[in-house]
């Protein structure tokens, strides 16, 4: 059950991880950075920083006058048995906790893309779509073309591009500027989340007609 | 109640009350907590545009998940009022986007226990204190700007890029994080 102890140095750049914090961050990278500082123990730290900063923001709050009923309310129902929310979803495999929250705690139903690449959808939407992509070594990753912001998280095996390598645990950070061309490294397939604020792309004609109706 | 038994006298009132709810299940501490926090995340619900009907039952909502994920508490690496914001800001956006928020795996207890807890408590209580006094400092624009991001309504910002990271072991690294913070509040006069 530990988590992957890797030697990360690519992380997420701290106002990615603040709007996370704050609550303002879409929740399709919400997903990539939930993940990676499960991995990444700067990151949460960075993290738990900010939350600081918000408690300490918290107690500065201009108070509004809270109703004596409702903590009479509240008291009452401390006896009340413990909700049972839908138990929280485990790490499993490479997969940290998030993605198989992501997954309804299911392992992912790949889909082939050609040339032995498969992807998972997790989640898209108007603001933007996040999934997992398996790449065999030496392979080209997809080009999904970004428009905005995408990052992508390694989960297992490595890729390389101009800016360079990232492995397990790593996070590329990629804008409109970038123009990269990333590619597997040789051996063991690569495993990566990667979410986009960009439309999804489909490759067949239907699926690409149909993307501005139902906005995915 | 709260007595201190977790060996410091310095840590913050909400912090021992807290303490109390996770070690006794104290349910007098826990009406200090209401009377303490539902003032305070009703305001800062109103600021972030929720409709005042639904900020009691989110307030509630947040004692309550507080009451019953006390034992979760960990005063080496949060005092109450961070600890309390997540929850909060975890149940809004759970709310709001009717989907479970993705939240980081706990951390695996390991090599964490080699500093005694008492003395990574009051270091992480008095690097918060430091924070909380940048933020003193800050001139009122200033201030609204942060308040604004932490508060403020859940839409999406603007993300621009920025880089560095601290080292350590996660305690001690929360706590250089907290002091970059510190030092950024202060850059920014």
């Amino acid at each position: 059950m530990t988590p992957v102890p890797t030697n990360v140095c690519h992380h997420i750049p701290d106002d990615i991880l603040q709007a996370y914090v704050t609550g303002s961050l879409p929740h399709v990278f919400s997903v990539v950075v939930a993940s990676h500082v499960s991995l990444c123990d700067d990151c949460r730290a960075v993290v738990e920083a900010q939350e600081a900063l918000g408690g300490a923001v918290l107690d500065g709050c201009e108070a509004e006058a809270a109703d004596q009923n409702l903590k009479a309310c509240t008291l009452a129902l401390l006896d009340r048995p413990i909700r049972v929310a839908a138990p929280e979803a485990r790490r499993s495999g490479i997969f940290p906790g998030p993605i198989m929250a992501e997954l309804k705690g299911r392992p992912p139903k790949w889909k082939m893309l050609g040339g032995g690449i498969r992807q998972t959808i997790l989640a898209a939407g108007a603001e933007g779509s996040v999934r997992l992509l398996y790449i065999p070594g030496g392979k080209a990753v997809p080009d999904h073309g970004h428009n905005g912001l995408e990052l992508t998280l390694v989960l297992q095996g490595a890729f390389h591009d101009a800016t360079g390598t990232f492995g397990p645990g790593d996070v590329q950070v990629a804008s409109d500027d970038l123009d990269h061309a990333p590619i597997a490294n040789m051996g063991e397939p690569c495993v990566c989340l990667a979410a986009t604020d960009a439309p999804l792309r489909f490759r067949s004609l239907v699926p690409r007609l149909l993307q501005p109706i139902f906005r995915i | 109640m709260g007595s201190g038994d977790q060996g410091g006298g310095e840590l913050s009132q909400q912090t021992l009350w807290l303490l109390a709810v996770r070690d006794r299940r104290d349910r007098e501490a826990f009406a200090c907590l209401f009377d303490y926090y539902a003032p305070r995340l009703k305001g800062m619900l109103a600021r972030s545009g929720m409709p005042s009907a639904a900020t009691d039952d989110l307030v509630q909502d947040v004692l309550l998940t507080a009451w019953q994920k006390a034992h979760q508490f960990d005063p080496a690496r949060a005092q109450a009022s961070a600890w309390i914001y997540r929850i909060a800001r975890n149940r809004q956006i759970d709310l709001i986007r009717r989907e479970r928020r993705p939240l980081p795996d706990a951390v695996v207890p390991e090599d964490e226990d080699s500093e005694p807890d008492a003395s990574q408590i009051l270091a992480l209580d008095q690097e918060t204190g430091k924070l909380r006094e940048a933020l003193d400092r800050l001139t009122p624009e200033q201030r609204a700007m942060i308040e604004q991001a932490y508060l403020g309504d859940l839409t999406h910002t603007e993300i621009r890029q920025r880089t560095g990271l601290p080292l350590g072991t996660i305690k001690s690294r929360i706590r250089l994080g907290l002091e970059r913070l510190r030092h950024e509040l202060k850059e920014l006069r």
